[in-house]
């Protein structure tokens, strides 16, 4: 397939990186200001280098990936809440021109999925979207193979830092605020950590999976959210006294979303260790499916991407 | 006999010392399982079985977990017994008045514990109005409470309960829990039921 990838960030870039492994072509790649475009395929190479050297990732304009022969449009830009522009436009446009999307960006299948599946309904091209959630983890993929109306609960550990934090916090007895600041350094928590430990991040997903399971009427707005800011190394202490521990767990079902710290057993499989994410799937006649991996990271949320890519009918 | 106390207490506690054959109940007599909390000292768990039998209870088994210390240094012992369902909330008083613990009592009655974390201004807060709150408003037991206050009593600190309620009534114990943890502004760190948590 042609892909044209909308973002430079780490998935972007390494969709385009690993496309050609999965036998895909990328015809164009854009961050926010400028765009690489050719229909004969890219050179992905060149452009990284030139992205990463802080060069325009090409002469074209970002308009310019629209106008440009391609199969399937690759969603990458940064999450953005309430109207989730401008992914969801970008989405719209790829759909009424009848291209395929394949998604990494949450905020449109978070916030707006029963417009999405409008414009699917009136498409030729199809949308689907398994980066968002879990990353590397196939989520949505098992949902849809068990099929979403025989899946009761979805539940689980869906956000790397904050669970970093609350595991750090655990075997080290450190407070929040110090240990924060050790993920700060190790990158493993952005600068303005904030969607990550006040739940947003996780809820997102969860919402997004609420939405699969109900086939959509939730956005973020319908999601109960607690972060971990408040949690003390006191509390993970008490917790450990009766071989428990605390984790950020979200739930999602047909009727609500999730999302807050929870006692959990210390060596129960939700009580996944470092930016490990696992997601449990309750099914109505196979019992508890379980699945556990790394749920972010450039490579990792490209290979769901471009599982995706090959999920999709051809055009 | 579908609700049989005898049949669910495993599954509560996942101890597996009541496994084997359903006792027979014969006339009316049926059988129960207690589990109590003793203190490690010589005597107590003679001590803690005397209401039984003076209240008309007959003892069928014994599980004496020493070396398996709960978190207060206490040792957990499971009794089964058998007596005329009239009989035995009369010998689970008198456990109670005995000053013996009893953390879970039959199936029925009790039949689950759920621990929570509680966070906030725990002391400025009144701890002890808080915990009996949840006591009256979730019908339930405070079985065990720690707290740590490592940065002084009016300072944020954090405590543990652990709660005996009825079978089945978890959810609407923590939903009682966390109306009155909003109310005075604490942070209620729930256990996540349900599912192979």
């Amino acid at each position: 397939m042609r892909l044209a990838i909308l973002g430079a960030g780490d998935v972007g870039r390494s969709v385009a990186d690993l496309a050609s492994e999965y036998g895909h072509e990328v015809v164009a790649i854009a961050d926010s200001s400028d765009a690489a475009v050719d229909p004969s395929g890219i050179d992905v190479e060149r452009t990284l280098e030139r992205k990463v050297g802080n060069e325009p990732v090409g002469t074209a304009a970002p308009e310019d990936v629209f106008e440009t022969e391609y199969d399937v449009l690759i969603e990458a830009t940064p999450t953005t809440l309430d109207d989730a522009e401008p992914g969801f436009t970008h989405t719209k446009r790829a759909l009424e021109a009848d291209r395929h999307v394949v998604l990494a960006n949450k905020g449109p299948v978070a916030e707006r999925y029963g417009e999405l599946r409008a414009l699917e309904a009136e498409s030729a091209g199809s949308i689907r979207f398994e980066a968002t959630v879990g990353g590397a983890i196939p989520v949505l993929s098992t949902i849809e193979d068990s099929t979403p109306q025989a899946v009761t609960t979805v539940r689980g550990v869906l956000n790397g830092t904050a669970n970093f934090i609350l595991t750090r916090m655990a075997a080290e007895g450190l407070d929040y605020e110090h240990v924060l600041a050790e993920a700060q350094d190790l990158g493993v928590a952005e600068a303005d950590p904030t969607f990550d430990v006040d739940g947003t991040d996780a809820a997102l997903k969860f919402v997004i999976l609420a939405n699969v399971l109900s086939d959509g009427g939730f956005s973020l707005s319908d999601a109960t959210v607690e972060g971990i800011q408040n949690i003390p190394g006191s509390a993970l202490d008490l917790a450990a006294e009766d071989g428990r521990t605390i984790r950020l767990i979200g739930e999602a079902t047909r009727e609500s979303v999730r999302v807050g710290p929870r006692l959990v057993p210390e060596n129960g499989a939700l009580a996944v260790t470092g930016t490990r994410n696992i997601v449990q799937i309750e099914t109505r006649h196979a019992g508890s499916l379980a699945s556990s991996g790394r749920g972010a990271g450039g490579p990792e949320t490209a290979t769901a991407v471009l599982s995706d890519v090959g999920r999709l009918p051809t055009r | 006999m579908v609700d049989d106390p005898a049949e669910n207490v495993d599954s509560v506690e996942g101890t597996a010392a009541t496994d084997g054959e359903e006792p027979e109940t014969d006339g009316g007599v049926r059988a129960y399982t207690v589990r109590l909390e003793l203190v490690d000292e010589p005597g107590e768990l003679l001590r803690a079985l005397a209401p039984i039998s003076e209240n008309g209870g007959n003892l069928l088994s014994i599980h004496h977990e020493r070396g398996n210390i709960t978190p207060r240094g206490h040792i957990p012992v499971e009794v089964d017994l058998e007596c005329p369902p009239d009989r035995f909330d009369d010998i689970v008083g008198a456990l109670r008045d005995a000053g013996v613990n009893v953390i879970q009592a039959g199936a029925e009655h009790y039949g689950e514990e759920i621990s929570v974390v509680l966070v906030g201004h725990l002391v400025e807060s009144d701890l002890s109005d808080t915990l009996s709150r949840i006591e009256a408003d979730v019908d339930a037991v405070l079985l065990d409470l720690s707290l740590a206050a490592p940065d002084g009593t009016d300072a944020i600190s954090s405590a543990r309960a652990r709660l005996a309620i009825d079978s089945g009534r978890s959810d609407e114990a923590l939903e009682a829990i966390r109306a009155i943890g909003s109310e005075k502004e604490l942070t209620v760190v729930e256990p996540l039921l349900g599912g192979e948590a």
